[in-house]
């Protein structure tokens, strides 16, 4: 019992990340609507996002900026107390990249939509079968 | 890290992810992911993570938003499921 | 679908949960990721480029390289969102609805007509005129400017805060959002038309791409700040700490001129006359 115990306390994190992946995978799967699927594809990606940055996490860390002063000479930092940057460093560049890509997306549905008038995918594809 | 807060915030995401899917209008939909971007970027803020934050807090409740209002203005906001 | 949807979900979901079984517990100091390379990054920050935030100094110094083809993803995305949406056309057509900005009477003309009526006491509005808020609007016009001062401030200041040229790029890009979106697109097309959207953004990979070009031509490997010591005052390690901030100014650009872009693109379907 203690033993289970310890395991979900020190894992329920990533298992809540994996629901939240899940629910955009389903999303992506499921949904009719594009831009439905575009909100699905964004949660999936900041899902894996968090997952990614919760890697980094060190109990009883600071964030990452160094302690300095001006007029002290530099001390030896100690890598413990300070979070790791490098899961940040990636995911701070993928969150615009993110963003650069949805604009992308919802470029293709408004032009989707501009063709087909309707966003739904199974009206689409009959539109497209019976021209 | 307070244990608490984070489970209820990690609970208020899942409920604002799995909101911005199941309603019935995109308009909804687009503010419920601006909801959920914002939630997601107090849980990197508790994880030390204040860069990733910020970036989420000005990228993805801010300028995301504003895309899918106005891709949604543009098209329409109904939608079957 | 819905059904196939649940089992593909659950399946991969249980995978997963049973592969979370291997990881080291959340928060341990101890696992492998935290072991291996950023102890270095942590230890040598400060001495080697004096900028105290390791994840600044790893994003535009250590990890250079990465960084300036993720820039050039973001131009690429601001390209492709041109390309699908942009409806050619040589110059926007004259607006067909004007406002009476005293009586707030809105006149409409027909095809081919003319406006004849003195154009000061008129303005132009979109076809979905909505009723000017006089208060979001006069608040948007105070704010816009101190907005933009924190997206520089951001933008110089991410060596020693939480910062850097992507947050401060899009605040930037954002303070021209919510002028379109509290006036309308007409005003900001005003302040910041198309073609100097369009430029920013590979202006800003430019400057990047330039950069490490400049360390090159001074001997030194590409994005090496190093070599800046040759022009710059204060030595190789403050050299490093200033080709970061040149750096941080390139993505600021590119990042403000794409958002702004896309934008752009998005709430007028490429018209460039009337949107959100």
């Amino acid at each position: 019992m203690e033993e289970i115990l310890g395991l979900v306390i020190a894992r329920y994190n990533y298992w809540i990340y994996i629901t939240l992946m899940m629910v955009g995978l389903y999303g992506m799967i499921a949904k009719n609507n594009l831009v439905k699927k575009i909100v699905g594809m964004n949660i999936f990606q900041t899902a894996i996002i968090l997952f990614y940055v919760s890697i980094g996490v060190k109990k009883g860390a600071t964030i990452p900026i160094i302690e300095h002063s001006h007029d002290v000479a530099h001390q030896a930092v100690r890598a413990a107390d300070y979070i790791n940057p490098l899961p940040h460093v990636l995911m701070l560049t993928a969150i615009v990249v993110s963003v650069a890509t949805l604009g992308v997306a919802l470029a293709v549905a408004v032009t989707v939509y501009q063709r087909h008038q309707t966003l739904e995918e199974d009206e689409i594809l009959k539109q497209i079968r019976e021209p | 890290m307070i244990w608490q807060l984070d489970l209820l915030i990690l609970t208020l995401v899942v409920l604002c992810g799995i909101g911005a899917l199941m309603i019935r209008d995109l308009l909804g939909a687009a503010i419920l992911f601006g909801a959920y971007s914002f939630m997601m970027c107090l849980l990197w803020a508790i994880m030390g993570a204040v860069d990733v934050a910020f970036t989420e807090a000005s990228v993805g409740a801010g300028v995301s938003t504003v895309f899918f209002i106005a891709a949604v203005y543009h098209t329409t906001r109904r939608t079957k499921d | 679908m819905k059904a196939l949807g649940l089992i593909i979900v659950a399946l991969v979901g249980a995978i997963l949960v049973y592969a979370t079984i291997d990881f080291p517990p959340f928060g341990d100091p101890e696992s492998p990721a935290s072991l291996h390379v950023s102890p270095r990054y942590l230890e040598k920050t400060l001495e080697e480029t004096a900028v105290p935030n390791a994840v600044t100094s790893v994003l535009a110094d250590y990890r250079s390289f990465d960084t300036m083809f993720e820039t050039t993803v973001i131009f690429c995305a601001g390209v492709a969102c041109f390309l699908l949406l942009r409806v050619p056309r040589r110059r926007p057509p004259a607006p067909r609805q004007f406002r009476h900005r005293l009586t707030g009477l809105t006149f409409r003309i027909k095809d081919g007509g003319e406006f004849v009526l003195p154009v000061r006491e008129f303005e132009p509005v979109d076809s979905i005129w909505t009723p000017y808020d006089l208060i979001i609007e006069t608040i948007c016009r105070y704010l816009i400017p101190f907005i933009q001062i924190f997206g520089l401030y951001v933008i110089a200041h991410g060596h020693y805060s939480p910062g850097g040229g992507f947050q401060g790029g899009v605040i930037l890009g954002a303070s021209i959002i919510l002028l379109s979106v509290s006036h309308n697109l007409r005003t900001a097309l005003k302040r910041m038309g198309e073609k100097t959207s369009a430029l920013f953004s590979p202006l800003g990979v430019l400057i990047y791409t330039g950069t490490g070009v400049l360390c090159l031509v001074l001997g030194y490997n590409f994005l090496d700040y190093q070599a800046l010591a040759a022009l710059l005052p204060g030595g190789p390690i403050m050299a490093r700490s200033h080709g970061i901030f040149l750096v941080e100014v390139g993505v600021g650009m590119a990042v403000m001129g794409t958002m702004v872009w896309i934008f752009k693109n998005l709430a007028s379907r490429g018209r460039y006359d009337e949107g959100l």
